[in-house]
């Protein structure tokens, strides 16, 4: 029943220790301290990697920063223990941008990660760990977190399928908070039956977290199986401006022209107040995690550096142990909820997530069961690009934060690839609807990717893509 | 010119609860530093606050008690500032949105019965403390404390003198204390006061400048300080200047107040609604209950015991001073039908037995059944007063019932015309001068000479009939 993890963690281990290696993992297992807690679970002896902002008992969780290089959490995030009891095995905590806050993972205190179809290349953030451990082989799931994006962008950018599911659908809890109005647990897996297999074991009601939502959880595996036939897919033109590369142009219509032809209509439709999603979420999310952030104080837990007195403490364990994108994300949110600018920013960004959920609602009611966007403006830019540019940085995830700000599902498939890179394609749905928004993501990925598949380019020396998928009908 | 006092007070009522507001522990008072703790009070990462009902429904349970207009949704709301005693680096209060507004308590002031606004009442958690002596040269936590419920009460400024505020305040702990919320001591700081206070000439509407006095932990302590602080306010004033608005820390060893250092007071505490934490939504069920939970209240138990058991404002007054004594009495009043004995007997010799044995109504070991008993062997003329009173203490000491203390003491009424008429004959053989001047008219020594009958009869002569029998004798 280990032998499947046993191998992962041995050819993880082998991989990261290599030169030039992906450096997807932060900490990996002692092959000798692996257990399955759930032999009769149905992801039985299945190795998953975590993102090292969910807290485990077995790992440290550092959220890729200095501050908490040594913490280690007394108690598991509600879905580490639901991936538990079905019988997974956690071999190791994925690299991230340090508390989550970035689009490259250049921003963990631990050194990035590069994608593996191309090293000199960024694996796409924050959860750009997990992505590349999957697009690796490492192995066959991941868990990651989408508070922007940080999932679905990622996935694009590695060619695998990442899913944020509704808000509320999976527990937070031990999720280490960045902005949690936005923030949700998401999955990255080679293909969407995995992802629906790994979202159903994960979601569900949690006492502990008052945001959860009771509902029942479906049969997403079933749903990502069922087809497009009858459903109405809109296509939302802010989502495809003129400036878009006529390559990825090419790449939506070929996936929009199979998903017609396998029975569904295709509608185009507007989403008006999109165009302000960037400046609305990165006002929302830095003033939620100014909040969430001031508990790394140094007092309690985690590194601390002494000053004369306590307020030079807390000066000095701050600016020295949090990050440059951690630190200007506190400030701008500082700054956001000031008094006598907390109406010009927080209170005007409030107004404007309120109409990007009106738009979405409009856009649902009006009988489409689905939107098909690309995932991101381009494919995986180089290691260094961006680091220098935040707005640009930012822009990355202009087409994904929408779904965080109105709280809808959303997943990214491999579409093809542009310049010889992967290319992922979104699928957004109304709340709750995951299984309409697998079902035709599931349609995208049998449609075949185009050309060049989605296997890396250079083969990592890690594991073949093997070990046990989990049990369920074949794909 | 004459000045007229204006008053505002916020109370900090700690709830009485299991449970701290958001998560398992237990609030305590006074048990080893940080033994009631875990992760979502200590602020670890990933940790998820969830609203504790019984929390909100004694908070309910208060607004009600306070006629306030109690809001079907509230907000959560997150208050912003770093200490180190405050583990997530904000306190989960309301804000914009609280539990309850426009609420009313009448009280008895100097001047008779008074009417005090309530602004609003919203609930909070309480942070840890910050241990100044116990560790040299270093300033040590315990969040035993963080997380416990309180109520924060906000009056509008109707408070027109410092024993005014004394007098609400009482009024409104008694408030408390019979709605059973909280165990409302100040010494222990489950409940806490801060006053609002400003001066304006007689006549004027318009408020004048205030100043706000904090750290008060006594009625007699916020009554003292108002008096300084009045008198200073008074001082600038009458010379031609201006009152700053300023926080004054009040200091009871030394009886005075000093200035808070500006630094300590600066805080823009940028409140934003609690993303962890969906809306407060009160029940039509849950009001219902909460409701039904509201006892008789002080002033309306006041009235009915004047009605109900004839007993004059005063005695009234003193027997609902405490729940737990109206409740004790109104049970004696109901077993023996005789209210009046009762209320003398409450007030008198219990209450004396109660002080000297440093207890309450609450708590006292002869309970009202057995002191209907008692009375009822007074009123039966079984036993006099005098006897009553050492049976009471008897049946304290766990001697028995009333009825066997009697019986085995043999302190039975002596009703025997013989034996008292023998009792009568050795009086006079005794004091043969003083029998001899009451013949001669001076009947105010019968008193003497009736006591000296009780005396030989160690008090068991029934003292009327003993009256009744020298008069005849020595007529």
């Amino acid at each position: 029943m280990l032998t499947a993890a046993r191998e992962a963690v041995a050819g993880i281990r082998a991989a990261e220790a290599s030169e030039g290696s992906l450096h997807a993992f932060l900490d990996v297992a002692d092959p000798e301290a692996l257990r399955v807690e759930s032999p009769e679970g149905p992801l039985a002896g299945v190795p998953v990697a975590v993102k090292d902002n969910l807290t485990t008992t077995d790992f440290p969780t550092t959220c890729g920063s200095r501050l908490l290089e040594t913490y280690r959490s007394p108690f598991d995030a509600t879905v580490v223990l639901r991936l538990r009891d079905a019988g997974a095995v956690v071999v190791g905590k994925t690299n991230l941008d340090e508390f989550a806050m970035g689009s490259s993972t250049e921003n963990s205190a631990f050194g990035p990660t590069r994608n593996p179809h191309d090293r000199s290349r960024v694996p796409g953030g924050s959860s750009g760990g997990s992505a590349a451990a999957v697009a690796a082989g490492y192995v066959p799931m991941a868990l990651g977190s989408d508070t922007g994006g940080s999932v679905r962008q990622p996935a694009a950018f590695c060619g695998v399928v990442g899913i944020k599911p509704t808000y509320g659908r999976a527990s937070r809890y031990g999720l280490v908070a960045y902005a949690s109005s936005l923030d949700q647990v998401g999955t990255l897996t080679r293909s969407v039956d995995e992802g629906a297999t790994l979202l159903r074991t994960i979601a569900g009601h949690d006492p502990k977290d008052a945001t959860s939502s009771r509902l029942d959880v479906p049969d997403f595996a079933a749903a990502a199986r069922r087809g497009v036939d009858g459903l109405v897919i809109g296509v939302p033109r802010e989502y495809l401006p003129e400036s878009l590369d006529p390559e990825i142009r090419a790449l939506i219509d070929g996936a929009l022209e199979r998903l017609e032809r396998d029975g569904a209509r295709i509608r185009p439709v507007s989403l008006p107040h999109s165009e302000h999603a960037i400046p609305c979420y990165y006002v929302l999310g830095p003033a939620e995690a100014s909040s969430n952030l001031a508990r790394y104080d140094g007092v309690r837990y985690g590194h601390r550096v002494e000053g004369a007195d306590m307020r030079e403490m807390y000066e000095r364990t701050r600016s020295t142990l949090l990050g440059t994108e951690v630190k200007r994300r506190i400030m701008l949110g500082t700054y956001a909820l000031s008094a006598g600018y907390h109406d010009e920013y927080y209170g005007t960004a409030q107004k404007a997530r309120r109409l990007i959920v009106a738009d979405f609602r409009a856009v649902f009611d009006s009988g489409v069961h689905a939107l098909f966007t690309p995932t991101t403006p381009g494919p995986a830019f180089r290691l260094g690009e961006r680091v220098d540019d935040p707005v640009e940085m930012y822009l990355s995830d202009v087409f994904t934060v929408t779904a965080n700000l109105a709280g809808i599902p959303a997943v990214s498939v491999p579409i093809g690839r542009v310049g010889g890179l992967p290319f992922g394609g979104q699928i957004l749905a109304p709340w709750w609807k995951e299984e309409d928004m697998l079902a035709v993501a599931g349609a995208v990925e049998a449609g075949g990717a185009a050309p060049g598949g989605s296997s890396p380019r250079s083969s990592p020396s890690g594991p073949p893509p093997s070990g046990p998928t989990p049990t369920g009908p074949a794909r | 010119m004459t000045w007229e006092c204006v008053v505002g007070v916020e109370v900090h009522v700690q709830l009485r609860t299991d449970r701290k507001l958001f998560c398992l522990d237990r609030p305590v008072f006074g048990d080893e530093p940080n033994a009631h703790v875990c992760p979502v009070c200590l602020g670890l990462p990933g940790a998820l606050p969830t609203a504790n009902g019984d929390a909100v429904r004694l908070a309910v349970v208060t607004a009600l008690a306070l006629d306030c207009r109690v809001h079907a949704e509230s907000i959560w709301a997150r208050k912003n500032y770093f200490y180190p005693d405050l583990p997530k680096g904000y306190q989960i209060t309301q804000f914009e949105r609280p539990l309850a507004t426009d609420g009313h308590v009448d009280f008895d002031s100097a001047d008779g019965p008074s009417r005090v606004r309530i602004r609003r009442v919203h609930i909070e958690e309480d942070a840890g403390k910050s241990v100044h002596d116990r560790v040299p040269g270093a300033t040590a936590v315990d969040l035993n404390r963080a997380g416990t419920p309180l109520v924060e009460i906000v009056t509008e400024p109707d408070l027109r003198s410092p024993a005014d505020v004394r007098a609400f305040l009482s009024d409104l702990k008694r408030l408390l204390e019979y709605a059973d919320v909280s165990d409302c001591s100040m010494e222990q700081g489950s409940l806490r006061a801060d006053a609002n206070v400003s001066l304006r000439p007689v006549g004027v509407t318009a408020l004048g400048t205030k100043t706000e006095i904090k750290n008060v932990n006594s009625f007699s302590g916020i009554e003292r300080a108002l008096e300084i602080e009045v008198a200073r306010q008074t001082d600038v004033l009458e010379g031609g200047g201006r009152v700053r608005p300023e926080t004054l820390l009040w200091d009871d060893h030394r009886a005075s107040l000093r200035r808070m250092r500006s630094k300590e007071e600066s805080h823009d505490y940028r409140y934003f609604p609690d993303p962890d934490l969906p809306p407060l939504i009160l029940t039509d069920e849950l009001l219902a209950a909460a409701r039904s939970y509201i006892p008789e209240l002080p002033r309306a138990r006041r009235e009915r015991f004047t009605r109900e058991y004839a007993l004059s404002a005063y005695d009234a007054g003193v027997l609902t001073q405490s729940r737990a004594t109206a409740d004790y009495f109104e049970e004696v009043a109901r077993t023996t039908s005789e209210p009046k004995l009762a209320a003398n007997w409450i007030m008198g010799g219990v209450q004396a037995l109660m002080n000297a044995r440093g207890e309450d109504a609450g708590t006292f070991p002869v309970r009202p059944g057995t002191l209907a008993d008692l009375i009822g062997l007074v009123a039966n003329g079984a036993i006099s007063d005098r006897v009553a009173r050492t049976v009471l203490e008897a049946v304290a000491d766990g001697e028995g019932s009333p009825l066997e203390i009697v019986a085995r003491r043999g302190l039975e009424q002596v009703r025997d015309p013989g034996r008292l008429e023998a009792w009568i004959e050795e009086v006079i053989d005794a004091h043969p001068d003083e029998a001899t001047r009451y013949r001669d008219g001076e009947t105010r020594l019968l008193g003497f000479l009736v006591g000296q009958v009780m005396r030989r009869s160690s008090g068991k002569a029934d003292p009327r009939q003993v009256n009744d029998l020298l008069r005849d004798r020595l007529g």
